[in-house]
């Protein structure tokens, strides 16, 4: 149930887009139609629900204080915390070209659908935003996976949504300096408002 | 000896230290090509920061001196970097680089690391980092390099700055943490006391701000987007 709820939460409360400002780059680059957005959108949430729990597992046998005391009592006192950034980054760019490889070797159909995108994803601030906020809030391993997955869905949710806008957009006339980016911005803050009645909800 | 300058004189002489082209490498990107505006470059973990100038502030020097650092070494290595790898070793840098300001921060303003938590990390994923490196100082000069990076990262932190203004008087009524409105309020009597407006201060205010903005920042350069 706790799990549940960390779940219902990351999707439509704590939003990556409409409350972190994660991956924006990605969002206002890919969203301009629905197939890609989609696309891109799963590449997320697979990305998101491996490597959050593969950071949590460097992070709780590696780098936190103290992790290493499995290795004897000389380095039970260590702490490799500021290492996070660049180990983090160092194994999302390696899950991602590990991902890229295996789905180009066994399933090529998906590949043509996500292979594009997945090099993208490796500079995508949504995945190290997730490892590093999962490091700040002391989640456990279930948590730190249902975190992952549903992070990905919220993202993949305001991605799909305003990608399909904006294929309505094309069809309305909108005033020179506000084309492409300027609007894209505004419809976002209006799709925030409609997330904001989500706030509160707590089951 | 004296051949030897005179050759190198006849191929090419030198550039000035601050030529036209060179500051037009860090005047260009503050308006005309601005990276948050006009490129779509590095808005991600800018926007979070933005509730109060100074978080901003502290946030868009961090960024500009990962930006020139980065810039400088990734120009002085571009001779010696093999192509393939060459996002590892950037990220490599870049993550250093981070990693030390974040190290600074913990260490001479705790408040400030506390505050700005995960989005001083975030700057590693920041594009305007990536996308100066990839697009110019893999192929030029450092010094060169480093000019464009001061250009890109400057124009960065207007933006971000004139977002934290608007932000924090609408929606705290203060600047710099100094109460705006209650004095106001205090020199023209209580007619006068302004409300905040409480939806600045959510992500929402900064989406719609950001938008305003380069609404009026592309109608002044004229730039469209087809």
């Amino acid at each position: 149930m706790e799990l549940f709820n960390l779940g219902i939460r990351s999707i439509f409360i704590d939003n990556m887009i409409f409350a972190y400002f994660l991956g924006m780059c990605s969002y206002l680059a890919v969203s301009k139609k629905v197939t890609t957005a989609i696309g891109l959108g799963a590449a997320v949430i697979f990305v998101l629900t491996v490597t959050v729990p593969a950071n949590w597992l460097l992070n709780e046998y590696v780098l936190k204080e103290g992790a290493l005391s499995w290795a004897g009592d000389t380095f039970a006192t260590i702490d490799l915390s500021f290492l996070r950034f660049i180990m983090f980054i160092a194994i999302v760019a390696a899950i991602t070209q590990l991902v890229e490889m295996i789905v180009e070797k066994f399933a090529p159909a998906l590949y043509g659908a996500l292979g594009i995108f997945l090099p993208l994803i490796a500079v995508n601030c949504a995945i190290l935003g997730a490892a590093l906020f999962m490091a700040q809030r002391d989640y456990t391993l279930a948590e730190a996976t249902v975190y992952g997955f549903s992070s990905g869905i919220g993202w993949l949710l305001a991605i799909v949504a305003l990608a399909a806008i904006r294929e309505k957009l094309k069809y309305s006339n909108v005033p020179n300096g506000l084309k492409g980016l300027g609007i894209t911005m505004l419809l976002t803050g209006l799709m925030g408002i409609a997330f904001m009645s989500f706030m509160g909800i707590d089951l | 000896m004296s051949t030897e300058t005179t050759a190198i004189e006849v191929k090419k002489p030198a550039e000035a230290l601050l030529s036209k082209r060179r500051k037009g490498l860090v005047t260009d990107p503050l308006v005309d090509s601005n990276p948050v505006t006009i490129q779509v470059l590095g808005i991600c973990s800018a926007l979070a920061v933005t509730t109060q100038m100074q978080p901003t502030l502290i946030m868009a020097i961090s960024v500009t001196f990962v930006v020139v650092m980065s810039n400088i070494v990734i120009s002085l290595m571009r001779n010696t970097i093999p192509t393939r790898v060459r996002i590892i070793v950037q990220l490599a840098v870049v993550a250093t680089l981070v990693t030390l300001v974040s190290e600074l921060l913990k260490a001479f303003a705790y408040d400030m690391y506390k505050e700005l938590s995960v989005f001083v990390g975030l700057i590693i994923t920041n594009c305007i980092v990536m996308g100066r490196l990839e697009a110019f100082a893999l192929g030029n000069k450092p010094y060169d390099s480093m000019l464009d990076g001061l250009g890109s990262s400057l124009g960065y932190s207007w933006i971000i700055l004139a977002v934290a203004f608007f932000r924090e008087l609408f929606g705290s009524g203060s600047i710099f943490g100094i109460k705006i409105f209650d004095a106001i309020a205090g020199l023209f009597g209580e007619d006068f006391s302004l409300a905040t407006n409480g939806l600045m201060v959510t992500p929402v205010g900064a989406f719609i701000i950001l938008g305003l903005i380069i609404w009026v920042q592309r109608t002044k350069t004229g730039y469209v987007e087809h």
